[in-house]
């Protein structure tokens, strides 16, 4: 159960990151914010399906309840105030995802799996089919939100640097957030759970109420990445929770390698190199896409993260 | 509402529940027989109502159509059963979840290069085209009459298989149980292929006789697909009487609901999900 | 005289048309061994899962000490002090041998929203597995991953588990099923050693072991109580005997 993440080599790629905007070009800067975005969904997953076990095909619901709860709460003229929007979006998304772990989670396996791809499609008709959120078409938000200390602008999320840099800030914090759950009685708890529900059960572990913990926390964290991608967008639409956007979040943490923290960072960036580089190909980058993912499954089980196990431990 | 329109939305939640059974049964004896969730079940729908776009443009006839496509059908899921889906019934659930997610992607792009992304109408036959007048304004389509026959014919046709034949008394039996079934000296890939076949072709023909009234667009695939799902949370893993009863039911809130309450029409069927999981979490026909 | 340690009243489960477990009682001591013989399909494994929670009586009442318990799931009987192990191995194979107990021992004190809190590090926790290990003789192992220990040593490990969530009344499901002469004597002498400090109730088919540790025995048949009584009262029925103890002879 020790899971100690490669520290010096995350720390060195931080550093990296962070002297990008220094260098790099305007549009690889927001490329690049937009995968750390990812890659902060893409780890709350990993703590659903990773840590916990509970292999989630709806998890775009909580990205997207987030991104519009921003949205409906943006005022139309002057820009939102990140200290209220920021916490409303993410409790939105997390209150979401405790009502329906409460329902999702008397199922398990692939029960699960339909449960949970079937209420992220109800939310997602939620935006569609009511006056709610602008029906199919979405809502613009005009001006993107800032931070203020007394009135001192802190930050301004519609400058793309200080976006990348409340991006990093974001996703290195959520990593180290789960890094410390990981190696907390918690995450230990989980870790049991996902080896042997009933053996911890008969040990006197309350696994419902573990699994909900876990299943809120995801939802709020990945309403965190939503908030984000709204504000990076600049507008929703229903599309945010449809169900590609969860089955291609859930295709990053297992390219990144199921269980691994880091392996949900790796998979995001893994993922955006791709769909970049087959979309300026094709059009239909979906394809070779699609291929990949075949051949993944059929020929590299564990990720991409066991690759390297593999190559320090080579077949005896 | 009058009696007329309440005969003919239940006539609509009917034939809406019975197309749903068509396709979300093969997805349940999948699931039931090989313990495999097959996310591009949706996809095998979408395929059926374009083949039957194509096709009836190639052979002329509607019928033609769904004949070769039948054929085609049958002969694409014993492929693919051999080249991938075999290899998948020791993985876990979440290798089988990838995988078929990448089909879905590789088909719907297959779909998009071979007839492009806009949206088409199946002509239906012309015999089939007429309507019964019900009252001055109102009648009901001779074709959704006949949807509901053809299911009618096909759920009591698989009823047969299941309960009076050998291959009936094999399919219930590796569903039971696969290491007995293999002990009684079936041999168990052949069934699983021609299942698996099976359910592709009924998925398909569920495409193909839908594409005359919802016409045929890109995403058909999905949106089915997912409720498949529902109907198969409903009515219980692998039970084929449940996905029954669990079609007729969405079927009707579905067509109800959209009458009653059509702000939230796409929220009923999802209402009703999450009442039955509160109520009996593992469906209504499911083992708990 | 004191409290008994639990008392089951009048349990049944049925499974549809089967009824498993049909009208039993049973009375376990603390300071005492209860072993359960019965021949398979007599229903003991019903009963441990009843007492234990993993499944839910039809009909009757579990009293632990002087609390109600039949309607508490698993993980609620575990924290007032009921431990199970299984029939089948049920270990974390993947984690270590020290691991799994820790895990145990932090079932008793469970403080999860400590989310910053470094499980590996914690004194308590850690204290209590070490004990445990101690007492099952497994401390020289506990740098192992359970799936690489032998299978006596899984056995052993399984009670350590259930010891180190701080169990009182122990309910043993055929711990010794598998083992060699040798781990056979060295869990007999385990149990003596658990019996003055706990109340245990064990399934065992390994009749010498059961008529060495047990203080009191009860027979079950078909799902019913056929004969509660001291291991001399059980040896001498003619009842029993003929039920059990013949057939098992003459296999």
């Amino acid at each position: 159960m020790k899971h100690s993440p490669p520290w010096l080599l995350l720390g060195l790629a931080a550093l990296a990151l962070a002297a990008f905007p220094l260098l790099g070009q305007a549009f690889y800067v927001e490329l690049l914010a937009k995968v750390m975005i990812f890659a902060i969904f893409a780890m709350s997953l990993q703590l659903l399906a990773g840590v916990a076990g509970l292999v989630s095909l709806g998890h775009a619901a909580w990205f997207g309840i987030a991104a519009y709860t921003l949205v409906l709460m943006a005022p139309k003229y002057h820009p939102a105030n990140l200290w209220i929007t920021l916490p409303a979006a993410v409790l939105a998304a997390a209150a979401a995802a405790f009502v329906v772990g409460l329902l999702v989670l008397r199922t398990r396996g692939i029960y699960f799996i339909m449960v949970t791809l079937a209420f992220a499609q109800m939310f997602y008709f939620v935006f569609h089919d009511t006056g709610l959120g602008g029906g199919s078409d979405g809502v613009y938000l005009n001006f993107k939100p800032e931070a203020r200390i007394a009135g001192h602008l802190l930050f301004d999320l519609g400058n793309s640097t200080h976006f990348f840099y409340v991006s990093l800030g974001a996703m290195a914090a959520v990593f180290l957030l789960l890094a410390a759950i990981r190696r907390s009685p918690f995450g230990h708890a989980l870790d049991g759970m996902r080896a042997n529900e009933q053996r911890m059960r008969a040990l006197g572990f309350p696994v419902m109420r573990y699994q909900l913990a876990a299943f809120t926390l995801a939802g709020g964290l990945a309403g965190l990445a939503g908030y984000l991608a709204a504000c990076q967008f600049g507008f929703v639409n229903p599309e945010l929770l449809a169900w590609h956007e969860s089955g291609n979040v859930l295709l990053m943490v297992i390219l990144g390698g199921l269980g691994q923290l880091h392996g949900a960072i790796l998979g995001a960036f893994a993922f955006a190199l791709l769909q970049e580089g087959f979309a300026s190909v094709t059009r239909h980058w979906q394809l070779p896409m699609g291929v990949v993912i075949v051949a993944l499954v059929l020929f590299l089980p564990g990720g991409l993260a066991s690759i390297a196990a593999r190559l320090r431990r080579p077949r005896s | 509402m009058d009696p007329v329109t309440f005969l003919i939305q239940s006539l609509n939640g009917l034939q809406y529940g019975l197309l749903l059974f068509l396709v979300a049964s093969g997805l349940t004896l999948v699931f039931g027989i090989m313990g495999v969730v097959n996310l591009a079940h949706g996809s095998f729908y979408m395929i059926g109502a374009y083949l039957a776009f194509s096709l009836s443009a190639l052979t002329g006839s509607f019928f033609g159509a769904v004949a070769l496509g039948i054929v085609l059908s049958v002969v694409f899921g014993l492929l693919l059963e051999w080249a991938l889906f075999s290899r998948l019934y020791h993985r876990d659930h979440l290798d089988q979840v990838l995988l078929t997610y990448g089909l879905i992607l590789i088909f719907e792009e297959l779909r998009s290069l071979a007839v492009g992304d806009d949206v088409h109408s199946v002509a239906m036959p012309d015999f089939l085209s007429a309507s019964i007048p019900l009252t001055d304004t109102l009648s009901y389509p001779v074709y959704r009459l006949f949807m509901s026959g053809i299911c009618i014919v096909l759920a009591m046709s698989m009823y047969v298989v299941i309960q009076r034949t050998r291959l009936g008394m094999r399919i219930r039996a590796g569903t039971s149980n696969r290491e007995m079934a293999q002990g009684l000296g079936i041999d168990i890939r052949l069934l699983f292929r021609f299942v698996f076949a099976f359910g592709v072709a009924l998925a398909a023909l569920g495409g193909m006789l839908a594409a005359p009234v919802s016409s045929v667009f890109p995403g058909m695939g999905s949106q089915v697909l997912i409720l498949c799902f529902v109907v198969v949370v409903i009515g219980g893993i692998g039970s084929v009487w449940g996905a029954l009863l669990a079609a007729l039911l969405i079927g009707f809130t579905d067509t109800f609901g959209k009458v009653l309450f059509p702000d939230y029409a796409g929220l009923s069927v999802y209402v009703l999900m999450a009442a039955i999981l509160l109520w009996r979490p593992a469906g209504l026909f499911g083992r708990a | 005289m004191t409290e008994p340690a639990l008392v089951a009243s009048g349990l049944t489960r049925r499974f549809g048309g089967l009824v498993a477990n049909d009208n039993v009682s049973i009375t376990l001591e603390h300071g005492r061994v209860h072993a359960l013989l019965g021949p398979n399909g007599a229903g003991k494994s019903t009963l441990i899962n009843l007492l234990s929670g993993d499944l839910a009586p039809s009909a009757g009442s579990i009293r632990l000490g002087t609390r109600e318990i039949a309607g508490l799931g698993a993980a609620q009987r575990s924290r007032l002090g009921l431990g199970r192990s299984y029939q089948k191995t049920n270990i974390f194979g993947s984690f270590t041998v020290h691991e799994n107990c820790r895990l145990a021992a932090q079932a008793r004190r469970q403080r999860p929203w400590r989310i910053f809190a470094n499980a590996i590090a914690d004194r308590a926790t850690n204290d209590i597995a070490d004990a445990a290990l101690e007492t099952t003789g497994l401390r020289s192992q506990h740098a192992r991953l359970a799936a690489t220990l032998s299978h006596g040593e899984q056995r052993q490990l399984e009670i350590a588990m259930v010891l180190a969530t701080g169990a009182r009344v122990l309910l043993l499901d055929e711990p010794l099923a598998g083992m060699g002469a040798q781990e056979s004597a060295r869990m007999v002498e385990l149990l003596r050693r658990l019996a003055p400090a706990h109340a245990i109730l064990l399934v065992e088919h390994d009749m010498d072991a059961v008529f060495a540790v047990a203080d009191e025995i009860t027979v079950m048949v078909e799902g019913r109580v056929l004969e509660t009584g001291s291991p001399e009262s059980i040896r001498a029925s003619a009842a029993v005997r003929e039920a059990y103890l013949g057939t098992e002879a003459e296999n």
